[in-house]
């Protein structure tokens, strides 16, 4: 039994790593210009060529934010759906991706109406800003409902009305930002600078590392409150850092590539699959890697399914993520009705 | 004395208002606390203040020289395991995950085990007897089954007290005695001191050193089994209006059918008992007699005849009860005798039996009337 998990363990930690090795070289390699593994070492050696420049300032960039807020994103869910006990929590379903947009958006016309750039550090806390407050409705709604479904319910509805609030800011900001809000509005990788990709390292291996040090306290949470209680977890603390944690990484992915749906929820659901457990410890790095791998896949597909025209990030991650949640519901229903 | 764990002065509630005040006790090590008391009267309520998952209103508890609830968690987690009633939520852990997690405060920083803690996991297995089982998803087994993992996960703890609350509830018969056979045991093994709650008030005797009662305003009583299982008490603590519980038989009725008995029934020597449930179900009431007051079938004809006729215990029986008993007779039409043969210290029945025959009195024997229509 135990060495037959271990080698469960082995293999889905190498699919996984293998997986982020091979969508980092296709997504750099694949595009309008297709540049063939042979030339790449050339591209990125040259970095003055048109291919270099191609790879360097354009692609690496973009598949690495992918890859660093697709891990972040697949964590901040699975931090979500551990804190409420809630498998169908995340980021995006219970409106704190809508909360850290709208805050982000009231920051940026404003400060575009007075010409003042926004910095990358700004926006990550105007995100955090707007991610702390949609939270802080769940987290009172959580106390009235017990229900998990109406959890998501007040989620969503928070979300609409975030929403709604940015898209009022748009209609009366001006012309030129609306193109820029837009854009970014709807979830997307592209023009991301190195110095964002620089940023976002940063605070996602930050936070990271300090949720994957929680591991154990998370592990006791996840057997109920009075069970972690009794074998000492200060659970108060514990849940602050969670909330704290997760808004950190919605917040960063927001302020970076606007709103991005159903990684959260759906990628802690396969990478727990494929584990066949639920344990933190492993559940954390496989989280982030398994994030990493959706979202440069996720990526691929809205460059090129259209190419030239781009998709936004989240219709693509919507048509891969939306049929696992249903999965996931389907199956809770027949474990709890069968 | 020395005590091991006390608990003093003690007032639990919820959101700071007090539900039960002054609750004291104090265990020597290795003796089982039970606490019993209807439902909702805050049995789980004090097991929560004692575990700290509660915060105390007022009061102190004590273990060993120690406050328990100001100690730092991981210490206290050595000292103290639970089970409580609350699902433990397991997603996709194994039965023998569900154990290791007890040794959580002893395992480094990332809860790693190590090849201490797996020897103690397989050893509580066997004692607990679910070493078969410990590969099965842990929401794929039976309800006896989970309470014995569950137990094994707070013995893995090797904690010095152990607290339940009703540990026994959804079990079978005999997983109810196979569980608390365990804690005996252990108990007497490890020296474990334990703190429940029980709904079952004859198993509460068995395995109690102390109980506590609780009556949902105050701790009505505290002390050994001796002390409360006294004549009428349960019936007090549990207001118990319908029906009837014998302290000292533990025997259990439901409400005697009242009235003017039609019906007498010759008993004795517990052969009497099932009809008169039979007779409680149909709702004749009937007259029982002549029985001792040792009798097995005593304790039910005192809670269920309209009438019984009884003789102290190991006396015989006097003339005046033999005459009430033949005036009974006289006021019924029917005559059911329970007694298949009299014993030679039995004569008082067979007068009684010749008397109703010599009446022209109907009489049946317990399994003839069973199958008459009477009272249907």
């Amino acid at each position: 039994m135990e060495a037959k998990r271990k080698k469960r363990y082995l293999i889905t930690f190498l699919i996984l790593i293998l997986g982020v090795i091979a969508f980092l070289l296709l997504n750099i390699c694949i595009g309008t210009v297709q540049i063939p593994l042979s030339e790449l070492k050339n591209a990125v050696m040259d970095g003055d060529s048109k291919l270099g420049r191609i790879v360097l300032d354009i692609r690496a960039p973009r598949s690495f934010a992918a890859m660093i807020l697709g891990g972040a994103l697949a964590l901040a869910g699975y931090l979500l759906q551990t804190f409420f006990h809630n498998p169908i929590a995340g980021p995006f379903v219970l409106g704190i991706s809508s909360g850290a947009k709208m805050v982000v958006a009231l920051v940026m016309v404003f400060l575009m109406g007075q010409s003042i750039s926004v910095s990358s550090g700004m926006m990550i806390l105007a995100a955090f800003v707007g991610a702390m407050i949609s939270m802080g409705f769940v987290l009172l709604m959580s106390r009235r409902v017990s229900r998990m479904s109406m959890l998501v319910v007040s989620g969503v509805m928070i979300g609409y009305i975030c929403s709604a609030i940015t898209e009022l800011v748009v209609t009366f900001a001006e012309d030129s930002d609306i193109v820029n809000l837009h854009n970014w509005s709807r979830g997307s990788f592209s023009g991301i600078t190195w110095s964002n990709v620089g940023v976002m390292t940063v605070v996602v291996l930050v936070s990271t590392v300090i949720i994957f040090l929680m591991s154990k306290p998370l592990e006791a949470y996840q057997l109920g409150d009075s069970y972690a209680q009794n074998l000492g977890v200060n659970i108060k603390a514990l849940r602050i850092l969670m909330v704290i944690l997760s808004s950190i990484l919605s917040a960063c992915i927001v302020a970076f590539a606007g709103p991005i749906s159903f990684v959260g929820i759906a990628v802690p659901h396969l990478v727990k699959a494929m584990l066949k457990s639920a344990k933190p410890i492993l559940m954390i790095p496989a989280c982030f890697l398994g994030g990493s791998v959706f979202c440069m896949f996720c990526d691929l597909l809205a460059r090129m399914m259209f190419a030239p025209t781009e998709l936004s990030i989240s219709t693509v991650t919507a048509v891969f993520g939306a049929p696992v949640v249903l999965w996931v519901m389907v199956k809770r229903n027949k474990e709890n009705h069968g | 004395m020395n005590y091991f764990f006390r608990a003093e002065k003690m007032t639990v509630g919820y959101h700071n208002k007090p539900l039960i005040e002054n609750v004291e006790f104090a265990l020597k090590k290795g003796e089982i606390l039970t606490l019993i008391g209807p439902n909702g009267a805050g049995k789980s309520t004090i097991l929560k203040s004692l575990t700290g998952q509660l915060e105390l209103i007022a009061g102190t508890v004590y273990i060993g020289e120690g406050e328990l609830l100001k100690m730092p968690g991981n210490l206290r987690s050595q000292k103290m395991a639970v089970v409580f009633t609350k699902r433990l939520h397991s997603e996709l852990m194994t039965c023998e995950d569900v154990v290791a997690t007890g040794r959580y405060p002893y395992t480094g920083r990332f809860g790693l085990l190590g090849d201490e803690d797996r020897r103690i996991i397989r050893q509580v297995m066997d004692m607990v007897n679910v070493t078969a089982i410990k590969d099965q998803d842990f929401t794929r087994i039976s309800d006896g089954q989970r309470q014995r993992v569950m137990l094994a996960r707070a013995i893995c703890q090797e904690p010095e007290i152990i607290v339940l609350d009703e540990p026994t509830s959804y079990l079978d018969v005999r997983y109810k005695l196979e569980f608390l056979s365990i804690l005996q045991r252990m108990k007497r093994e490890k020296n474990l001191t334990v703190i429940m709650s029980l709904h079952e008030l004859e198993l509460a005797e068995r395995v109690s050193d102390k109980i506590l009662c609780i009556n949902g305003r105050y701790v009505d009583r505290y002390g050994t089994p001796r002390e409360i299982f006294t004549r009428g008490y349960i019936s007090d603590l549990f207001s118990i209006e319908s029906g009837s519980y014998d302290e000292e038989s533990e025997d259990m009725e439901l409400v005697r059918a009242d009235g003017e008995p039609k019906v007498f029934v010759i008993a004795g020597a517990g052969s009497g008992r099932r009809t008169f449930r039979e007779l409680q179900r149909k709702s004749v009431p009937f007259a029982a007699g002549i029985i001792s007051r040792n009798d097995l079938d005593y304790p039910a004809a005192k809670a269920l005849a309209a009438k019984v006729l009884a003789a102290e215990s190991f006396e015989p029986v006097d003339d005046e009860t033999l005459q009430s008993a033949k005036e009974q007779i006289d006021r019924c039409d029917t005559v059911i005798c329970c007694r298949e043969h009299f014993g030679t210290q039995e004569a008082y029945n067979e007068e009684l039996w010749k008397y109703a025959q010599a009446a022209g009195k109907q009489i049946y024997t317990a399994e003839a009337w069973k199958n008459t229509r009477i009272g249907e």
